[in-house]
This record gives C-alpha cells, structure tokens and sequence, in this order.
C-alpha cells in the first residue's frame, strides 16, 4: 500500500518540483528550442504544453476513465476562457469574484447539459455534446450582446488581473501557474479514480450492464465524472485565458476537442501519464514542427517531401493514425507489456449497438 | 410573400447539400457503425478536383457549361475513388473496431486539411461557373439565385438514384438488409465487406456533389468548408435516424428551412441555435431519430 502511495504522489511531487526549476535554466538547448529556456518566449510554449498537458489529462475523466467519448468537452474551456474574461473586461468585476462565478456557472451548467446529453450513450452522447459545443460556439461568434468581440476576440482588461501575471517579464509566474494547475489536476484525478465511485466509473468503462445487476445506478455515476471533468476544464480555461491574454474563437471550435481527443490516445487513454505527456507533447511539436518546416533542411528537400513536411497538424495527424493503428495503447502501453490498455479497454464502453439502434433482443 | 419564398427556396437548397452529405453518413454509420468524420474530406476532395480540373485540364473549353460540367464529373468521380480508398486502407483493417475506425476518420479529417493547405495554400480558390448559376430568376417578386435551383435538383436525383439503387439491385439489398440486422446477412454467408467499400464510395460521390455545389455557392472552393457544413449533417444525420436515407431527406429539410427562416425573422445564429435544441429534444423524446419515433 505504502508503495503505491509513494509511485502515486511521491513520484509525481518530485516531478512536479523539478519542473518547477525550469524557469531558472538559463541554458539554450539547440535543435528543442530556439530561445534560452528561461526567454519568456520558450516559457510561454513550455508553460502552453503543460496547460494541455493538465486539459488532456481532465478529458481523459471522462474518455479514458468512464468511457465517455465526448465532441464538446471544449464547450467547457471555452466557458472557463470567455465567462471569466467577459466579467473581468465587459462587466469590470473584481478578478477572483469573476473566477468564482465562472466555475459556478461551469458547474451548473455540466450538471444540466450533462444530465440531459447522458440519457443517450455512445454515439449519440458524442453527437448531442457535440451540438451543445456548436451552439456556445454560434453564441461565442454572433456576440448577439457584444460580449465576446466574435471573430476580433476579447483582449483581457490587464489592469484588473493580478500583477504577477501581467507583462512579458511575469511569463514565469504563468508557467508556474499552469504547472500547478497540472499538479493540482494531476492528484485530484488520482485521488477521485481511485476513490470508490472512481471505480465505478472504471467498471462502467468494463461493462455498464454489470454494474446496474450489481445494483447501481451508472446515469449518476457517470453524471459525476462528466461533472468533475468538464468543472476542471473550466478551471483550465481561466489558465488559458490569463497565459494568452485573452479569449480567441479557436477553444470554441469542434476542432479543439479533437486536438484534446488526439493528445488522450497519442498519450495513452486511462492513463494519468499518458494522457500529461501526450498533452505535453502535441503541444510541443505542433509549435516545433513550424519551426521545423520552416527550417533550411526541410526548405531544401523536394517539393513532395517538404510540403507535408512544413504542415505539423499533418504530421500529428498521421502519428494519430499510426498510433491508432499499431499502438493502441499509446505512450504509456509500451510501459503496459501485453495488458489490454488505452482504446483496447474501450472497446466495448463506445460500441455503437449500445447507441442508437435498439436495445440487443436477439443477441 | 416575396421574400418568404426566396428564403424557403434557399433553405430548401441548403437542406440539398445536408443531404447530399447526409445520406452518405447515414448509410455508412447504418450499415458499418462508423462516425465517418473523413466525410469533410470527401467534400473538400470533390470541390477541388472540380477547381483543379477546370484550371488544368479543361483551361481551353471555351463552352463555360461544358467546363463546369466536365469539372463536376471529374470531381464526382475523384471523391467516389477516394472514398473506396480510404474504406479499403484505413477502415477495412480495423474491422469491427468501432471506436478505432471513428479515431482514424477523425485524425484523417485534420491531417486532409492541413496537407490540403499545404499543398494549394489555405486561401479559398475562386471556381469559374456559368454565368446562369449567378444570375437570379424571378418568381412573384422574389429574385433567386439560381445555383439554389441545381442544389435542390442534385439532391432530388441522388435521392431517386438511392432508392433506385437500395430497391432495385441485389447489392442495395445486402445494404438495406446490413443496416437491419449485419450479423444475420454475415450468417446467411454474404461477403458484406463487398458493401462497406460500395456504400463508402458512394457517401464519397454524393459529399462530391455537395462539395462541387458548394465551389458554386461560395464562388470558392476552401480547404476547410466540408468541416463546417459536416457538423449540421451530422445533426441531420441523428434527426433522421441513423441508416435511414428518407428520414435523411426529411431532417434535411426541416433543418436548412428551420436555419433560413429563424435566422432571418429572429436573428443572425438563432436558427443554428434552433436546430442544436431540435436535435436535443429529438434525441430525448426518440433516441433513434425521426424514424425510430414513427416505427415504434
């Protein structure tokens, strides 16, 4: 017991704190980065992938631990992204009052979208989160009250933020806050997983049915799990908003839940590591690879090989496909060794039979 | 009274081209459970083959229908093979895998688009058509562009052609007979792997003509505009019922007439707004659709 205690906090403490060091490395790394790590240019990528690393990590609740695919956890962010901002910048409300409220409205919003889209499972979920997402996102971009700014985007009022994290200088201050946001995110998910209605969530992942013989209701359980996700997401939109200075249409597109989709498989699905690091590294390369094909290695190469070359959603993409195709497990199955890991234990949550056809009779 | 009819008859034309991308998801997802978000691609692929046809191939055809014309073929065309391709490379080898098929067409839509834009740029390319399609036809009072007329006429055959096709020949009954119950026609000894490549190909034939139809609506061809219209198809697709073409057809409707005139009488977004709810309750009330309501 003490040693699972110890790979489970102790490990990722001391990750964490050494992470937290980063700033203070004044050394260039050439080839990784083009900066020295410590320029607020480098901190700004590093503390984006750790940001995605942590938003990764709260889809993953729902996909890789309870089964649950969803195409509109970016809804959420979105909220966490604009609300927060909206309040601070339109409404000119004190920051940490702003805050409060947009992880109230978050909350109660999870619980009634989700009540509602959790009444269908499978395909169909995927299918109404995936419409609830389109209608912030038509809200975000027709501005109907002059909120948002649509297509423009909502530039943060800098002078109600807290002064640690206003102005290039501070960049290390938002790099520590997106680090901690991953810790924080990191323990809660360890900590509800293995908590018993984490289990349940696990074992509604297995088998759905076994869980109501054993008499259980897996609506609630489910309910919970969508909650603790899509609140945390919030929570990780506000980051995102104070470490980009604003709100951009981009967190409202569908297209951000499938990055947030891709980081979970590339990682590992049900894996706390996995769906971190697989945040970390998409994140990184989708920066780098412009970087990349950009570079004058790639500018000499033949046409055919350099324009795939220079697209990184391209190459991520492919690597998706890859993965998906020879890795199911992700990152984190190398470390599984033969145990059915990632999309192989979903199999049988996201089967479209449970969806929309009707229930099996004959089978 | 005028303005009435122009928006019926555009929200008619908009619900031609979710159909067109509709019923190619629907009998996909009927027959094989799979969410083919690749579809956008299938329109991207129609569209420009269109364009890069007209200003490569046929540069020289003074006859500016036969132009369009012979562009939209190729662009049929190209999208059907693609589609087949697609089934035959990504989907055949992940059978049965239904969350892993649903994985690689969403990693293919986002890797299409960005190579798309690698290749020819991320700027829309202008698709040269007759001069008629932009010119508006007047009907008691209303003036209406005339491309609409060709949207709704290319949904009408393709849905004749689909009935035809699922009632008529002996592969549209293997199809039919997939979408009620796949592990019986399995049973029964029929290859329908022969089907999942056919209804792929023919979803990448009609998201074809839906991409080409959109080249003439925007006056441009984009790299992303199959992902916009893809997202209310699907909405259609699910009030419709998934696997049913009719119940396609009907949603179709209802949805793009829903979005002309909420959009219009009420405000700019409250239409789309309109139709997310729609799908909301639809969903609830019946979790089959449409057509699992009027079944049961």
């Amino acid at each position: 017991m003490s040693r699972r205690v110890v790979a489970d906090y102790g490990w990722p403490l001391v990750v964490f704190a050494a992470l937290a060091f980063v700033p203070e490395l004044n050394v260039k790394i050439p080839k990784l980065f083009d900066q020295p790590i410590s320029s607020p240019g480098t901190l700004q990528i590093l503390g984006a992938c750790v940001l995605f690393g942590a938003l990764a990590l709260t889809y993953d609740i729902q996909f890789g631990y309870t089964g649950l695919l969803s195409f509109g956890h970016a809804l959420y962010i979105a909220i966490g992204v604009y609300l927060s901002n909206i309040a601070i910048t339109d409404w000119h409300w004190n920051f940490w009052v702003a805050i409060l409220f947009t992880m109230g409205v978050a909350f109660v919003l999870a619980n009634v979208l989700g009540a509602v889209s959790l009444r269908v499972a499978g395909i169909a979920f995927a299918m109404v989160t995936l419409a609830f997402a389109q209608a912030g996102a038509v809200l975000a971009l027709k501005d109907p009250h002059h909120w948002t700014h649509g297509e423009e985007g909502l530039g943060a009022d800098y002078t109600k933020l807290p002064h640690a994290f206003v102005g290039i200088f501070n960049t290390k201050n938002l790099y520590w806050l997106a680090l901690g946001f991953l810790a924080v995110v990191f323990f809660v998910v360890r900590w509800a997983v293995e908590s018993s209605p984490g289990r349940v969530w696990q074992a509604i992942r297995e088998n759905e049915q076994r869980v109501e013989v054993l008499g259980m209701r897996p609506h609630l359980f489910k309910l919970q799990a969508f909650v603790l996700s899509s609140t945390l997401a919030a929570a990780g939109g506000i980051v995102y908003m104070l470490l980009y200075n604003g709100s951009t249409l981009g967190v409202t597109a569908p297209n951000f839940t499938l990055t947030l989709l891709l980081m979970v498989v590339i990682g590992g699905a049900g894996s706390r590591w996995g769906a971190v690091l697989g945040g970390i590294l998409y994140t990184y390369l989708n920066n780098r690879l412009v970087a990349v094909g950009s570079s004058s290695t790639v500018e000499g190469l033949p046409h055919v090989l350099r324009t795939p070359l220079s697209q990184p959603l391209f190459l991520l993409g492919v690597i998706f496909i890859l993965i998906v195709f020879f890795l199911p497990g992700g990152i984190a199955g190398l470390a599984a060794r033969g145990r059915p890991s990632g999309l192989r234990r979903l199999e049988e949550a996201i089967r479209p039979e449970h969806a929309l056809t009707a229930p099996p009779e004959e089978a | 009274m005028s303005t009435w009819l122009l928006l019926t008859i555009t929200g008619l034309g908009l619900g031609a081209m979710y159909f067109l991308i509709a019923s190619g998801l629907s009998l996909i997802y009927g027959l094989m459970g799979v969410l083919n978000f690749a579809h956008g691609a299938f329109i991207t692929v129609g569209g420009y083959a269109a364009w890069w046809t007209e200003v490569h191939l046929f540069d020289g055809v003074h006859s500016a229908w036969l132009k369009f014309v012979l562009a939209a073929l190729m662009g049929l065309v190209v999208g059907g093979v693609f589609a087949a391709l697609v089934e035959l490379v990504l989907i055949r080898p992940l059978y049965n895998r239904h969350i892993e098929q649903v994985l690689v067409t969403v990693g293919l839509s986002i890797a299409f688009v960005a190579l798309v834009q690698g290749i020819w740029g991320p700027d829309a390319k202008p698709l040269a058509v007759p001069g008629w399609l932009h010119a508006t036809t007047t009907i008691s009072g209303a003036h209406i562009p005339n491309d609409r007329w060709i949207e709704i006429a290319a949904a009408g055959v393709v849905l004749f052609l689909l009935q035809l096709f699922l009632r008529k020949t002996r592969y549209g009954l293997i199809i039919r007979a997939g979408v009620e119950n796949r592990a019986m026609v399995t049973a029964l000894g029929i290859d329908v792997r022969k089907a999942f490549t056919l209804v792929f190909a023919i979803g990448g034939v009609a998201a074809a003509v839906a991409g080409v139809l959109g080249g003439v609506y925007f006056n441009v061809v984009g790299p992303d505009q199959g992902t916009s219209l893809l997202i209310f198809a699907f909405i259609v697709v699910v009030i419709g019922g998934l696997g049913s073409i009719a119940g396609s057809a009907v949603a179709a409707m209802v949805v793009g007439l829903t979005q002309q005139y909420v959009n219009y009488y009420a405000s700019s977004g409250v239409g789309d707004m309109i139709v997310v709810l729609l799908l909301g309750v639809v969903l609830l009330v019946s979790p089959r659709g449409l057509v699992g309501a009027f079944s049961s």
